[in-house]
């Protein structure tokens, strides 16, 4: 599989990362690399087999429904950088 | 003759009627200053980790049930990655292919004419944030992240507005019957996406347009029509239908592109690795049938077709599951389906509405209920002392006998009482009685009235009828 | 086990049990500990902290005065420890060594945090790693690579290379790192301590910052044996806030050490010991299985044969959880926000452009790739189904075996800079560690001699789901073998 610089483009779109036009072909280069090695998995006769999605084999693991305290808001803003006393604050979004 | 089609589908999102969220212990309460009811986990902070309330799982599958789905009996929730300042985690816990429920269907009678609404899937997920735009900036409130929603996903299968309204409603009542939603329109907890598509009559389905933020049934009722004659006026100029995501305005009454096909969101949907998967049984799944209740339309039914109700009366009596219950209720308590009914129509609505009380807030059992009806029937009260009974029973817990005696409220019955007060009307009324003896007949309500106003409303109406009768004549 | 030395010696040498019993018996204070212990991370030149808890000193006077009190909360009360970088402590920043975190103070701490803070451990701080915990030298840290204190000029293995150098230098008597695949044992084998990858499930994930969620498990870095059972015994166990953790009992993991080498079923793995491992690992590796042997363990060769399959397997699935864990960090919330953006959408994308480093970079849009369009089933699915039949060679493996034995690290401790300019030769260091993530499985390193230049070699165990017991009752056999 070839990764073109269109690719690793797109994919970094995708991904919401800005890449340098260096950036971008080195990691044209490595995922070249990567994405051949990850082709392996091509060799594998998995037909039947099922996937594991979790690695144990747990089912049904629920709380009830009942109601904790939420945290203090300032708490939850501390970390924000850009905040006002009640709210994150991001640029204006325009819908 | 119409030479278009109309396909439409929808994607309803029902926000489930549980304490606390579905991933953590914070409120799903409406309102509340903003961010003050926000966890690590649903302001999905580093390293935090979702549970899954339980009751979220039951009531989705209540849903399921009461919407004629079969439950999967194998089903996870999934990942569904898109950026967004409303959406913390950068994905929406979600289900993709493998949804609680599957395969159910509604049926509705819209104008006039019966039709059956598939539902494809319905499925459990989070509600995001809420963004609030002011100039230059946007405020980010995460209280409702993580509010428990269920999705509910037709197949494409109506042709209309009035389809689509008569199944919001009957949606509704289903989800306010089985308890798992308010479905407060105010509140957002009931908001529905429009997949509409037309095309010729022979020909195949067109591209179709997704219109988003539909917070009312009329809003529904009126974007459908907007995009339907929109996208008839593009066909038949020879335009093209471009698959856009639109957003409704319902002020404006129109709707405008969101975004179009070519920036459509890659979902990067993968198995949600945190939550362990639903496994649910036979057993599990029969008793949370046993306990749904009777569903309207089949409630409606059997008040009309077994009970003898106008169909006026079944649908005022199943508007709310409260009320239908007590109808039920005091019907099985003995007392005679109609009466029941135009007592609850009458005297119980205007009650409830004057003092601006939910049905649930009704302080009549259907014990006293059906005591006060039996008490009319006998004779024991007239109708009208019947409604004053009532009245008395919103504001003092007693029992109607309690009510009747202490307040010597009894219908008078006894003959001779009656009459003294009928010759008394009759000699201090002249005019009416020459009026009923020259032919007006209706002139004896006025003198009946009379009677009962001296009796204090008292006397038995019936018998007051006869003797005056017996005494004109 | 080792003879036990007391407050005689320097008491940064010994090891946790010892420490505890010298605070048990008075002959020192979990003060004097701490301050010991806080006077070496000072001097330190290996970037082996990130963070150091400016409350520590009062955390174990508030021991000092429990055990005044008699109220001592269990073996490990007083014991100054220290926790990998991504790790949530509240009130104490946690950066995962990036950009992204480097000024994030959580509001609340990891379930492993509290139950090590309420079994009464001090926490010294937070300890250097690779970014997000992706790579396996803890050379892709914001806050500069962690040196190896056995040979400041090489790696220290990764990504808890902090967490290993601590311990081997004498800096902490136990620290935690996590493991997602080889992040524990590796830089424990490089550093030449004790390493243990739990089961998955078995230690509460709550908190430890996501890399990726099906893999990631937290480990014990220790000493020694004994302290590995009493550290685990702190902190394994079903955990609320974690839907993964097991509900399964902890069995008596001390007593588990005592268990011996006789009749101990061993397998080698012959995948893990044939091309690409060093002679001089395969040569220790196979006298520890001798040393084994000789105490009346049984030692066979058997086979794994979708070994190779793993490597794959593990990028395809890691890189994907990857992607999705780290799109939380927008610069909306917490952490980094770029300083110059005209709109929302550049200031996420400059935001994580400026925030990541290389290495997190290459691993998102690894994991965006898989996942994109038409990809899903040849990466993401496969690599599960992959996973299925990797799973299934251990089950068998194990109906013969109660522990396999292989090399932990292919070569030893490499000098810094040398490999991190080809993350592929990178990756491929990881072979010996990733199926164990990849099965769920539990596993250790621990010490198993030194090659020509005096590097410490690693030496794994691998044991089947839950069967941490067993790998004590190994590990603590092989260290008497090396004692001899
Ligand atoms: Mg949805
Ligand atoms: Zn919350």
């Amino acid at each position: 599989m070839t990764i073109t610089i269109e690719t690793v483009q797109h994919i970094a779109h995708l991904a919401k990362l800005q890449l340098s036009d260096t950036e971008m072909s080195r990691l044209a280069d490595e995922m070249e690399k990567i994405v051949g090695f990850a082709d392996k998995l091509g060799e594998l006769d998995i037909e039947g087999v099922k996937p594991t999605t979790h690695a144990v084999a747990v089912h049904n693991v629920l709380r009830d429904d009942e109601l904790k305290p939420s945290y203090d808001r300032g708490k939850i803003l501390q970390n924000a950088p850009e905040r006002d006393a009640a709210c994150f604050l991001v640029p204006k979004v325009v819908e | 003759m119409d030479e278009f089609k109309t396909v439409i589908g929808l994607e309803v999102h029902a926000e489930l009627d549980t304490k606390s969220k579905i991933y953590c212990g914070c409120t799903t309460e409406f309102g509340g200053e903003e961010n003050t009811h926000v966890c690590p986990i649903c302001s999905g902070m580093p390293g935090v980790l979702p549970m899954l309330n339980r009751k979220v799982v039951e009531y989705c599958v209540r849903a399921g049930l009461a919407l004629n789905c079969a439950i999967n009996p194998y089903s996870r929730q999934d990942r569904k990655h898109y950026f967004y300042p409303d959406l913390p985690k950068a994905f929406q816990t979600s289900q993709f292919d493998q949804p609680l429920c599957l395969k159910g269907y509604v049926d509705i009678v819209a104008d006039g004419q019966p039709k059956r609404i598939g539902i494809t899937r319905i499925h459990i997920e989070e509600d995001a944030g809420k963004l609030i735009h002011e100039v230059g900036q946007t405020r980010v409130d995460y209280n409702r992240c993580g509010v428990p929603l269920i999705e509910i996903v037709t197949e494409p299968d109506f042709e209309n507005s009035a389809q689509v309204h008569a199944f919001l409603e009957a949606l509704r009542e289903i989800l306010l019957y089985t308890e798992v939603s308010n479905c407060k329109m105010e509140e957002g907890s009931l908001r529905c996406d429009v997949n509409l598509s037309i095309h010729r009559v022979g020909e195949p389905f067109g591209t179709r347009t997704e219109m988003k933020n539909l917070n009312s049934f009329s809003a529904a009722v009126a974007a459908v029509q907007y995009e339907a004659q929109r996208q008839r006026r593009v066909l038949s100029a020879g335009g093209k239908i471009t698959q856009d995501t639109l957003r409704w305005d319902d002020a404006a009454g129109n709707n405008y592109v969101m975004r179009s096909k070519e920036d459509a969101d890659e979902y990067f949907y993968f198995p949600e690795p945190d939550i362990m998967p639903m496994v649910l049984s036979d057993g599990y799944i029969d008793r949370i049938r046993q306990t749904l209740p009777e569903l309207p339309a089949h409630r409606r039914e059997r008040y009309v077709s077994q009970m003898g109700l106008p169909l006026y009366d079944a649908q005022l009596l199943t508007v709310s599951k409260f009320i239908s219950d007590f109808f039920d209720q005091t019907v099985a308590a003995g007392a005679q389906p109609k009466s029941v009914s135009n007592f609850i129509m009458g005297d119980i609505m205007r009650l409830l509405n004057e003092r601006g009380w939910a049905a649930e807030k009704l302080p009549i059992s259907a014990q006293s209920m059906a005591e006060l009806l039996s008490l009319i029937e006998k004779g024991a009260i007239s109708n009208s002392m019947g409604s004053k009974v009532i009245e008395i029973m919103f504001d003092e817990a007693k029992s109607p006998t309690d009510i009747v005696q202490e307040r010597g409220m009894a219908q008078v019955s006894d003959a001779g009482a009656i009459r003294e007060m009928c010759r008394q009307v009759i000699a201090e009324n002249p005019k009416i009685v020459d009026d009923y003896k020259g032919g007006k007949v209706k002139a004896i309500t006025a003198l009946v009235g009379q009677v009962m106003k001296m009796s204090r409303g008292k006397a038995n109406p019936s018998m007051v009828n006869q003797l005056l009768e017996e005494l004109l004549n | 086990m080792s003879q036990h030395r007391t407050a005689g010696e320097d008491l940064a040498l010994l090891t946790a049990h010892e420490a505890s019993r010298c605070l048990a018996e008075g002959k020192v204070s979990s003060v004097q500990l701490t301050q010991r212990m806080l006077d070496r991370i000072s001097q330190s030149q290996n970037n082996v902290f990130i963070t150091v808890n400016l409350k520590a000193l009062e955390e174990a006077a508030a021991a000092d005065a429990r055990r005044a009190k008699g109220e001592v909360r269990g073996p490990l009360d007083g014991i100054p420890m220290a926790l990998k970088d991504n790790i949530s402590t509240q009130g104490l920043r946690t950066t995962c060594a990036s950009r992204m975190l480097a000024d994030f103070v959580p509001p609340y701490s990891a379930t492993v945090a509290r139950r090590l803070s309420d079994a009464g451990c001090v926490l010294l701080g937070k300890l250097n790693m690779d970014e997000f915990a992706m790579g396996s030298t803890s050379e892709n840290s914001y806050f500069g690579a962690v040196k190896n204190p056995k040979d400041p000029q090489r790696v220290a293995g990764g990504s808890s290379g902090g967490s290993a150098a601590a311990v081997a230098e004498n800096l902490a008597y136990f620290t935690l790192g996590s493991d997602t695949g080889g992040s524990v044992r590796q830089p424990a084998a490089m550093c030449g301590v004790m390493g243990m990858k739990p089961t998955y499930g078995r230690i509460s994930r709550y908190g430890v910052v996501a890399f990726a969620s099906s893999l990631d498990q937290i480990g014990p870095i220790t000493k020694d044996a004994e302290d590995c059972a009493l550290v685990l015994a702190a902190i394994a166990g079903k955990d609320p806030y974690d839907g993964s953790s097991l509900a399964n009992p902890l069995p008596d993991y001390l007593a588990a050490l005592e268990g011996g080498a006789k009749g101990l079923r061993i397998g080698i793995p012959k995948e893990y010991m044939g091309e690409g491992i060093s002679p001089e690992v395969r040569a220790a590796v196979e006298a520890m299985a001798k040393t084994l042997e000789d105490q009346g363990a049984v030692v066979e060769s058997c086979s794994l044969p979708r070994t190779e399959y793993a490597l794959s397997a593990y990028y395809v699935i890691s890189s994907a959880e990857a992607c999705s864990n780290l799109g939380r960090y927008d610069g909306v919330k917490y952490g980094y926000r770029t300083k110059e953006y005209k709109n929302l959408a550049e200031m996420i994308e400059k935001t994580r452009s400026e925030g990541f480093g290389d290495e997190v970079k290459r691993r998102i849009l690894l994991g965006t790739y898989t996942l994109s369009a038409g990809y899903f089933d040849a990466y993401y699915k496969r690599a599960q189904q992959a996973r299925t039949l990797i799973m299934e060679d251990f089950r068998k493996v194990f109906h013969q075996y109660d522990v396999l034995l292989t090399p932990t690290s292919p070569v030893t401790a490499w000098p810094l800079g040398q490999k991190h300019a080809n993350p592929l030769e990178l990756y491929a260091m990881d072979v010996c560690t990733v199926s164990v993530n990849v099965a769920g499985l539990p596993a250790c390193s621990v010490p198993c001699g030194l090659d020509s230049q005096g590097l410490p070699i690693g030496a794994q165990f691998i044991a089947n789901t839950l069967g941490e017991a067993v790998l004590l009752r190994a590990a603590a056999a092989a260290e008497k073998g090396g004692s001899v």
